[in-house]
């Protein structure tokens, strides 16, 4: 393998680990944000029939309720 | 990788619904149904708290207006509200959401452990489990104790900003001393996490309660459990079935 080569083959390995970061990153980022939207509306959402559905798991689990 | 981890944090959830309502429904939930029978009764003790004698004089007697003034901002229903009947019902409603708790909890761990980066397993998993029960349990409850209904607190949206911002210096603060190589970086992230509880929280009106102290302990106690569970448990089944469906991928 001539010295051209090797850099065009480690290049190419850099750049698909950069890709690969990337593509894991954006669904990571995505699932972060859905779990973080469940808890908060679980645990903080204001609507009256919702604080009242949630009430003992609010309480169970320290949140600041009432 | 998204349906992986969508995937392995119903499965993980579910299994964290069930584990949690069992321990709740023999720790925290007679606390809570005991801590109403006090709530409910209070009414009658605020009615008779200002009144006037025969004398013309008019007073209040010292114990009426503290019992009273812990009642008053702690716990209001309106009748009209709706809610689920005590029962059933109510026992659906809150494993509905544990349900939607482990979920959350199991997405935000499998989220958090991908953009790290690593291996994910069942192992791992745990160790960002404690983490996360560390950062929205532990040292949160330093500044906003777990209450019972009838607490006196201070006002809610004040104590949800302060226990939201806690849990996110916490988060960062300890993401920074484990994973920061740099010293300076470390202590940066100790100060973050211990600023929360410089700045305080918001603090209660009065410091009765209905209920009798022992009860507001156990139930610190019982809360705490739940809590470690409910992030440890999402923790090692959520990491469990993301290895599990990612290797069968």
């Amino acid at each position: 393998m001539t010295q051209f080569s090797k850099t065009a083959t480690s290049a190419t390995v850099i750049a698909a680990g950069q890709a690969q970061t990337g593509a894991r990153m954006i669904p990571a980022l995505v699932a972060v944000a859905f779990g973080i939207f469940l808890f908060v509306g679980t645990g903080f959402a204001a609507p009256s029939m919702v604080h009242n559905a949630t009430h003992d798991t609010r309480h169970a689990l320290g949140l600041p309720c009432h | 990788m998204f349906k992986t981890i969508i995937l392995s944090a119903f499965g993980a959830g579910l299994v964290v619904a069930v584990a949690l309502s069992a321990v709740q429904a023999v720790t925290t939930e007679p606390l809570l149904f005991h801590a109403e029978t006090f709530e409910n009764a209070e009414p009658a003790v605020a009615a008779a708290a200002p009144h006037e004698h025969a004398t013309g004089e008019a007073h209040t007697h010292d114990a009426a207006p503290a019992a009273a003034e812990a009642a008053a901002p702690a716990h209001e229903h309106d009748a009209d509200e709706w809610g689920p009947s005590d029962g059933f019902e109510r026992s659906a409603y809150t494993f509905l959401a544990n349900l939607l708790m482990g979920v959350g909890v199991s997405a935000i761990l499998l989220g958090l452990m991908s953009i790290r980066g690593g291996s994910i397993n069942a192992r791992t998993g745990v160790l960002w489990g404690v983490a996360g029960f560390f950062a929205a349990g532990l040292l949160p409850s330093l500044g906003l104790t777990p209450e019972l209904p009838g607490t006196p607190a201070a006002a809610l949206e004040a104590r949800q900003i302060w226990w939201l911002s806690t849990v996110a210096a916490s988060a960062i603060g300890i993401a920074l001393i484990v994973f920061a190589e740099s010293v300076l970086l470390k202590i940066a992230g100790l100060v973050i996490g211990v600023l929360p509880h410089v700045i305080g929280a918001p603090v209660p009106p009065s410091l009765e309660a209905a209920y009798p102290a022992v009860m507001a302990a156990e139930f610190t106690s019982a809360s705490l459990v739940v809590t470690a569970l409910l992030w440890a448990l999402s923790g090692i089944c959520a990491g469990w079935l993301y290895q599990r469906l990612s290797r069968s991928a």
